[in-house]
Parts: structure tokens; C-alpha cells; sequence
């Protein structure tokens, strides 16, 4: 087990095994989201009470699940660089940040979209909204850190540091809807519990939500990889396989 | 389908700007994202290519 956890800590050996996997997440993510949005879109029924608009939840809840499960995946990877000083987990740190700055971006845009038929506007500083808001800052600034001081060591323990303080707010953002009860309306998509919506609902809810989560593996995978070689371009492995 | 016809598809029930606009940002981010970063890879590769002919020279 940690012999095979070590290889994988390998940046060559990370680098010619995970090549395989980006057909592959090419594929299902497109064939899932495009499945998704066609569920979503054109079959599932509208809401009695907020008619066709709810068809904006198959993109923004999907786009808010990632934004927060891609931060507490970077603050793990933060965690691993910091404790075991692995050069990959701060490589991934640093790859996963743009990514999931924009996920964020797009979760707030669309729920702004959302939020103006609504709510009657496109932007309140309800305690989920702003919380989230400072998902985004934090994503800004581990990559601000990371890109600081130009690529030096010290620079990504910072990072990695400013991501595992970051950890915090997660909590903040799942339970807002419940602490300071605002306009944000409360989850209705738990893990543990029943849909209180129906399949029709739910199925391309879920559809939407694993293929989001295959696109960003697809969209991590490939700025890792990017910048792997990156980063070993004078090793002998890259340089060998420049040659090819 | 829960559209009777095209028209009420593209109607959106009084909603359509915000739910296609919701849906052409999503395309717009997780397809652009990934454009990007193929086209840097590439564009990396490129530039590795002339800087060893350059130091090969």
C-alpha cells in the first residue's frame, strides 16, 4: 500500500500512468454533461412555484458542490505538502487553484442569474452568498501566494498554509443556510436523506453533478501534467521523451 | 419532453435569458478552461522545440 502510494508520489511515474485516464474523463464528461443538459433542459418538468427557472439549479448546484469539494480537495493536497514535503501535492495545489476559482466564479454567476427572477436581484450579502464569495478570495489568493516570490519553496508552504487556514470556511458555507437564515434557501440535496424532490428532478441533478466532477478531474489532470513537465524539464525522463 | 413545442422551448416559460444565459456561461467556463489549457501545453511544447534547436545550433 504505501509502496504503491510512493510511486504515484513519483512525478514520472504520475505522469506516464495518468495519461491514459484523459480519453477517458474526455469522454464520460461529455457524454454525461451532454446527457445532463439534455435531461435537465428539455425533459425534466418545471417548478410549481418557480416555473422554468429551476432548470438553472442542473448548472449552479453542480458548479457550488465542486467550487467547495475541489477547495477541501486543495487543502488536502496543502496538508500532504506541508507534512511529507511531496513536490506533486504542491504541484497539485497550485494547478487546482485556478480551477476552482473559476468553478466558484461560475457557481456565483449563475446563482446570481438565479437570484434576479427570484429574488428580485442579482446580488444580497446573505450569509451563503458572501460566504462563498470568500471561497473565491481564498482559491485567489492560495494561487496570488503560490505564484508569489517566483515558484520558491517558501511560496508554496504559504500557499499550502493559506489553504488549510482557508479550511474553515467550508463549515461556514454549509451550515450559513441554517445559522443566519437568509434568502439563501436551505440544502435539498443531502447525502444521507431522501430527495424531497422527484427522480425527475433529482436524476439530472445528480447526472450534472458526476459530470462536473469528471471535468474537473479531466481539467486538473491536464494543467498537472502541464505542469510537471514543466517544472522537471531538465530531468533526463522529460528531456527523453521530448526527443520521441 | 416537457416543451410542447420549439417556441416554448425558447420562450423558457418568461425565463429564457436566465437559463440560457446560466447554461452558455457553464459551456463558456468548462469548455474555455479546457481549451486554454491544451493550447498553453502546446504552446510550451513549441517553445521547448526552438530552445533546444536554438541550444543544439
Amino acid at each position: 500500500m504505501w509502496r504503491w502510494l510512493h510511486q504515484w508520489g513519483s512525478p514520472k511515474f504520475f505522469y506516464h500512468r495518468s495519461g491514459a485516464l484523459i480519453p477517458v474523463l474526455a469522454l464520460a464528461s461529455g457524454l454525461i454533461l451532454g446527457a445532463g443538459v439534455f435531461w435537465g433542459l428539455l425533459i425534466s418538468p418545471a417548478d410549481y412555484q418557480q416555473g422554468e427557472s429551476v432548470r438553472i439549479m442542473y448548472v449552479h448546484v453542480p458548479a457550488a458542490i465542486l467550487a467547495q469539494s475541489s477547495y477541501a480537495m486543495m487543502a488536502v493536497m496543502a496538508l500532504i505538502s506541508l507534512i511529507w514535503r511531496l513536490k506533486i501535492a504542491d504541484a497539485a495545489v497550485q494547478t487546482v487553484a485556478p480551477i476552482g476559482a473559476c468553478i466558484t466564479l461560475l457557481a456565483l454567476a449563475t446563482g446570481s442569474l438565479w437570484g434576479k427572477p427570484m429574488w428580485g436581484t442579482y446580488w444580497v450579502w446573505d450569509a451563503r452568498l458572501t460566504s462563498t464569495l470568500i471561497l473565491f478570495f481564498l482559491f485567489a489568493g492560495v494561487l496570488a501566494l503560490r505564484n508569489a516570490a517566483g515558484q520558491s519553496q517558501t511560496a508554496g508552504r504559504a500557499a499550502s498554509v493559506l489553504a488549510v487556514i482557508g479550511l474553515l470556511n467550508l463549515p461556514i458555507i454549509k451550515y450559513s443556510v441554517d445559522w443566519w437564515f437568509t434568502l439563501h434557501q436551505p440544502a435539498s440535496f443531502t447525502l444521507t436523506e431522501r430527495p424531497a424532490m422527484p427522480f425527475s428532478m433529482w436524476g439530472p441533478l445528480l447526472m450534472m453533478v458526476v459530470g462536473f466532477y469528471a471535468w474537473f478531474f479531466l481539467a486538473w489532470l491536464i494543467r498537472l501534467r502541464h505542469e510537471l513537465v514543466k517544472r522537471e524539464v531538465r530531468s533526463d525522463w522529460v528531456q527523453q521523451m521530448m526527443k520521441q | 419532453m416537457s416543451f410542447e413545442s420549439i417556441t416554448a422551448f425558447v420562450a423558457m416559460g418568461g425565463y429564457a435569458t436566465y437559463v440560457f444565459a446560466s447554461y452558455g456561461l457553464t459551456a463558456l467556463t468548462l469548455g474555455g478552461l479546457l481549451w486554454a489549457e491544451s493550447r498553453r501545453h502546446r504552446a510550451w511544447l513549441h517553445r521547448q522545440g526552438s530552445v533546444r534547436r536554438f541550444e543544439e545550433a
